[in-house]
């Protein structure tokens, strides 16, 4: 009702075509309009995205210190973070325990969660209920939550998983302080990653499974393929870009550990637990040296920008929208 | 026959079983360990199923300081961030699913970027930048961040829920004399509420579980901070009270469990998908 009486005079001003209207058969509404739409998202990305990373860019060639911070005479340095950087045989540690980290989480991840899918597919109405809602369940918990429970799950004295060791026969596992042992906390870090992602990866292959038609199964089961050989043959090739999807996704996510990591061990024990986002803000913020910290976040940039690239090209190969 | 059926598919069933454990024990444990009595939790034998329940912890978390404040703070910062996201994402995804123009491919290059945004990584500039701009100690920052975390996701579910409502809709209710803007308000508008909820539940849970900013653009203001830094750092508030902790854990996980299993159709089914495209 009151939809009509609207102002309809703008109509009057957008509609005459200042141009010759061309083949489009809906009214565009071109001119300003759009822009001004976009314009909101536009500024809070230049501001909140671009403009921190510039900055960081910046930084990075910067002698950036806590008198710097304060005072705001910085000035450039060149490559100098770099080589402090580069030639820190620390800092090398940790970029080879980032991609240990890495690699030992996707591994564990893609695996089990193509398990999880194929295993989702075959179970019947009831069990797939149970089981995508267990995972969804799991994925719904809050980060930092799961952290918690997880420190205490493993806590020395009263934790539940000492006390099933050491009723399985580990003896060893009486008492044993996970969080005060490297390596153990590591392991720790890399249970809790792969509880996180799991669900996220499952529930993605395990609906990419189910756009394989079921005639192409039936086919290769009459031309007598075997099981493995089907799954090689027709699965395989069809979730084939999914999957790609979910690794890259799921190595970019590992620098999303930083908050696992920061909460339970912030690095520790020792540098055990240290990778790339950890140690950047560690030197920057622990250590007031911005410019080191920086320099290492955009090495880290660098590293996950590959990664990206992959990601982008397989997403528009399956978009090819946009 | 049935019972060999049975038989071949009892290693399926049985995965299926441990995949279930294995998700569910931690949460399980997380609200077990909240509703068992302090002496039960620190036992020898600490037992599966709670023989006694108590609220006690849920009392302790409740009552521990600041709980009240943080949990405000938390909700002030997420909501203002979904509203935020949800009214730029809307001018936004409008513009792009209904309107041509110059750059608008570019525009969606960029929202597909901003998506995958290294923002762990973009922690030093940001705290550098807030403090340079007095905005160090604030929610309002806080805000602008999960707004930006959001927004990209945001823009481009609604886009995809624009897409699906017939232009044609609104062309007619242009034709009996409306406006564009306003036969979009009037005729897609309600269509799209749907859309709306689940845009925002899934903003709200990424703001409500941010950590990493909050831990690091609110220092000095104690009051200012929100609840994940307050729950990771339990040891200060609860020492070794591991009940209290459970408690306040189950307390804080508790919204976005709900939230997703509310949504758990969407989940399982075409959102996944859609996360992944972004």
């Amino acid at each position: 009702m009151s939809v009509v009486r609207e102002r309809t005079t703008p109509r009057a001003l957008t509609r005459p075509p200042r141009r010759p209207p061309g083949p489009h058969r809906r009214p565009t509404m071109s001119g300003a309009w759009p822009y001004l739409l976009v314009a909101p998202a536009v500024l809070g990305m230049l501001y909140l995205l671009v403009y921190p990373l510039a900055r960081a860019v910046l930084i990075s060639f910067q002698d950036f210190g806590l008198r710097q911070l304060i005072l705001g005479d910085a000035h450039f340095t060149g490559f100098d973070n770099y080589t402090t950087l580069l030639s820190d045989p620390r800092f090398w540690t940790v970029v080879r325990r980032t991609f240990l980290f890495m690699a030992v989480n996707v591994a564990l991840i893609m695996v089990l969660s193509t398990l999880v899918a194929l295993m989702v597919e075959r179970l019947g109405r009831f069990g797939r209920t149970a089981v995508l809602s267990a995972l969804v369940l799991t994925w719904a918990m809050p980060v930092v939550a799961a952290t918690t429970v997880f420190q205490w799950l493993f806590h020395s004295e009263f934790g539940i998983v000492n006390h099933a060791l050491t009723g399985l026969g580990f003896s060893s596992f009486d008492g044993y302080p996970w969080l005060a042992h490297g390596p153990a906390a590591f392991t720790i870090l890399v249970a809790l990653v792969v509880w996180q992602s799991v669900p996220f990866a499952a529930i993605t292959l395990y609906s990419a499974l189910t756009t394989v038609p079921a005639e192409l199964y039936e086919a290769a089961r009459i031309d007598g393929a075997s099981g493995p050989r089907i799954f090689r043959s027709v699965t395989l090739p069809i979730v084939r870009p999914i999957f790609m999807l979910v690794l890259s996704l799921e190595v970019i996510w590992t620098f999303k550990a930083f908050v696992q990591i920061w909460v339970m061990t912030r690095g520790g024990p020792g540098d055990a637990t240290t990778i790339l986002p950890v140690y950047a803000v560690q030197t920057a913020l622990a250590g007031q040296r911005y410019d080191l910290g920086a320099a290492a976040s955009m090495v880290t940039v660098l590293l996950m920008s590959g990664v990206l690239v992959a990601y982008f090209r397989q997403m528009f190969r399956q978009e090819n929208e946009l | 026959m049935t019972s060999r059926a049975a038989l071949r598919r009892l290693p399926l069933n049985a995965a299926a079983t441990v995949t279930v454990a294995l998700c569910l024990f931690p949460v399980y444990w997380m609200v077990a360990t909240a509703f068992k009595p302090s002496r039960d939790i620190q036992s020898e034998n600490p037992q599966l199923l709670p023989r006694s329940w108590t609220l006690d912890h849920f009392r302790r978390a409740i009552d521990a300081d600041g709980f009240g404040l943080f949990w405000r703070n938390s909700v002030l910062v997420t909501l203002g961030a979904v509203a935020l996201a949800l009214l730029v994402a809307l001018g936004a995804s409008f513009a792009v699913a209904r309107m041509r123009w110059r750059g608008r491919r570019q525009f969606m290059l960029m929202v597909f970027v901003a998506q995958m945004a290294p923002w762990e990584s973009l922690i030093i500039p940001v705290y550098i930048i807030s403090r340079d701009t007095g905005m160090l100690d604030r929610l309002p920052t806080l805000t602008l961040v999960y707004f930006m975390m959001t927004l990209p996701f945001t823009i481009v579910v609604l886009r995809g829920f624009i897409a699906t409502i017939p232009a044609e809709l609104e062309e007619s209710a242009q034709v009996d004399g409306c406006t564009r803007l306003g036969a979009f308000r009037h005729v897609a508008f309600p269509l799209l509420a749907p859309g709306l909820m689940a845009t925002s539940l899934f903003g709200y849970i990424t703001a409500w579980n941010e950590f990493a900013y909050a831990n690091f653009l609110i220092i000095k203001e104690q009051d200012h901070r929100t609840l994940p830094v307050w729950l990771s750092s339990f040891h200060n508030t609860f020492g070794t009270d591991w009940g209290a902790t459970m408690a306040a854990s189950t307390l804080f996980a508790l919204p976005a469990l709900a939230v997703f299993l509310l949504l758990q159709r969407h989940v399982t089914s075409g959102f996944a998908a859609g996360a992944v495209k972004g």
